[in-house]
């Protein structure tokens, strides 16, 4: 398996924050690589580092074998990489279609506007909004808007999918309905990293995971080794009802 | 191509239509320079919705290219005779150009700083073509009565001049209607909603707001040279002047930015009000305040406007009114 992402010693700072000290890893493709750690640990700056959202101080990041350091985000977009939001970001006056319609547009493939909505209906119908395509954005709840950002990601049928706290929000049933459309996305041959606090779903459909704490990234493994791991336990997991009653404010 | 059949689309059409052939038939002079008004508020408004409701970006200082295209007009016309079509290409070329070259420095800014420089943008031209001897300076360039014999004198003329603004005003609801159908509109109404987002999705931001930029200046430089063709004159007062700018915005505003029909509507609307209280003694000093008024009522009470308004309360509507 070759590697679908490489990202070697980022470092990223704002001012005199340090976001990212050094961050190294290599994602195989096909796998599910989970991001964990603190609020505040660097995980959405990753993501937008890898996004081309912000350029990395140092550090290089080269996706399917090219170097797309500092490139702009619609370029990544283009060459199939794909990023939904931690606080969803809907196009609110546009249709749920149009919404997904846009992601066929100018994602990877680059449709031209009949085959992407017909794209845009079949995705909507795998994530389960096809009843209300025709809804304008806005008017979906936060479920569903998190389910639409990732139509919208998917119907650019990217290589790799960056998924913000996609479960953040969501009740237990919802959670399951995610995973469960996390999991078929995965089957179908898209790589993913997803940033996620639910401990439970990041432990069962991880491959992988990376843990980042202050920018740093202090363990990397299977779920096992990670949740083994005394400087995780201490930065992240020591008190699991700590982290059970951060989740629940969010 | 069932987008043809839409019926928003004829609706805006015959309105356009039957306005437009009201003058012809009875060969109205009045009445034309009346409907002349109105179609050029229509192009300019229509043309001003492709960057204000499809984009998403407020352009206060639209009329320069109105201004350029008709100093670019007049200019070929007085000095080297050429024909009124020529000329009129030119205009709408010029204003392309200006708009092409604009965008690609102002278009970073975002919001009210993007607005503040399309002012800046129309005051310094006035400036430098106040100052600018082939243009005439302050006095501008008058064209020789001369000018009209090609065109079988000054009466035919001016309806050669309201043919061709009728026909313009027929062309910018198709160019409205296609772009807001097309691939590119969707990526313009994505930025609209957020442009970052459309960033990550793929937009390719910059081009395509350049490109907006550039097709909401091109009818506006083509009418100014009809406008001032038709005046006989034009001065850097009257061809940069802010307020006609800010007119149109209200036009906008009113019938319903990012639709079809609203800038239509917005515009025979607004110049049939302003008529109004031209004519009227109460208000003929104060009309622009009635204009000011109006925006601010409809910015607080129907932002969307006349037609948005109506899409919303009725949503089967979104697919009959484009």
């Amino acid at each position: 398996m070759s590697a679908i992402l490489n990202v070697e010693g980022i470092t990223k700072r704002f001012g005199g924050l340090q976001a990212l000290t050094k961050v190294t890893f290599d994602l195989p493709e096909g796998q599910i690589l989970g991001l964990i750690g603190p609020n505040g640990a660097g995980k959405t700056t990753l993501f937008n580092v890898i996004n081309g959202i912000y350029s990395p101080e140092e550090g290089r990041v080269h996706f399917r074998g090219k170097d797309i350091t500092g490139h702009k985000p619609y370029h990544l977009s283009r060459m199939g990489l794909a990023r939904t939001h931690q606080i969803v970001r809907p196009l609110n006056g546009l249709t749920v279609r149009e919404n997904v319609t846009a992601g066929a547009c100018f994602g990877r493939e680059n449709q031209k506007l009949g085959r992407a909505v017909q794209i845009a209906d079949e995705v909507l119908e795998f994530i389960g909004l096809a009843e209300r395509a025709e809804q304008l954005a806005s008017s979906l709840n936060v479920a569903q808007k998190k389910r639409l950002e990732m139509a919208r990601a998917l119907a650019s049928r990217p290589y790799l999918l960056l998924l913000d706290e996609v479960l953040a929000g969501l009740n237990s049933s919802e959670i399951d309905g995610m995973i469960a459309i996390v999991r078929k996305i995965r089957d179908q041959g898209v790589t993913i990293i997803m940033i996620e606090h639910v401990m439970k779903a990041v432990m069962n459909i991880s491959d992988r995971i990376i843990v980042l704490d202050y920018g740093q990234q202090i363990a990397e493994g299977t779920p096992q080794q990670v949740a083994a791991d005394t400087r995780v336990i201490e930065a992240y997991l020591g008190d699991p009802k700590l982290a059970e009653r951060l989740m629940k404010e969010e | 191509m069932k987008n043809w059949l839409n019926p928003g689309l004829w609706f805006t059409l015959l309105l356009i239509a039957l306005l437009g052939i009201w003058p012809i038939l009875g060969q109205n002079a009045a009445a034309r320079e009346v409907i002349f008004t109105v179609l050029l508020s229509v192009v300019f408004a229509s043309s001003l919705n492709i960057l204000l409701g499809y984009t998403g970006y407020v352009s206060f200082g639209h009329i320069v290219f109105y201004g350029l295209g008709g100093y670019i007009g007049m200019f070929l016309i007085e000095r080297y005779n050429v024909s009124l079509w020529i000329a009129t290409l030119a205009g709408g070329a010029a204003a392309a150009l200006l708009a092409f070259l604009l965008g690609k420095a102002i278009l970073r800014l975002r919001g009210a700083y993007f607005a503040l420089a399309t002012i800046g943008i129309n005051e310094a031209m006035r400036a430098f073509v106040n100052n600018f001897a082939p243009f005439g300076g302050p006095t501008g360039i008058e064209l020789k009565f001369q000018v009209y014999k090609a065109y079988g004198g000054a009466a035919q003329a001016l309806w050669l001049t309201y043919y061709t603004i009728f026909a313009l005003a027929i062309l910018v609801v198709l160019v409205s209607f296609f772009i807001k159908q097309s691939k590119f509109g969707l990526s313009l109404m994505a930025i609209r909603e957020d442009e970052d987002t459309a960033e990550v999705m793929g937009v390719v931001t910059p081009n395509a707001k350049t490109w907006a930029y550039v097709l909401s200046a091109i009818l506006p430089g083509m009418v100014g040279v009809l406008f001032f063709f038709k005046n006989g004159n034009v001065e850097p007062g009257d061809a940069f002047r802010l307020h006609f700018s800010i007119e149109n915005l209200v036009m906008v505003m009113l019938g319903g930015q990012g639709t079809v029909l609203g800038p239509v509507l917005g515009a025979v609307g607004y110049q049939r009000l302003r008529g109004f209280l031209l004519t009227n003694p109460v208000f003929k000093n104060i009309q622009l305040s009635v204009a000011g008024a109006l925006l601010l009522l409809i910015v607080l009470f129907i932002p969307a406007g006349a037609v948005g308004w109506l899409r919303n309360r009725l949503p089967r509507l979104r697919k009959v009114l484009p």
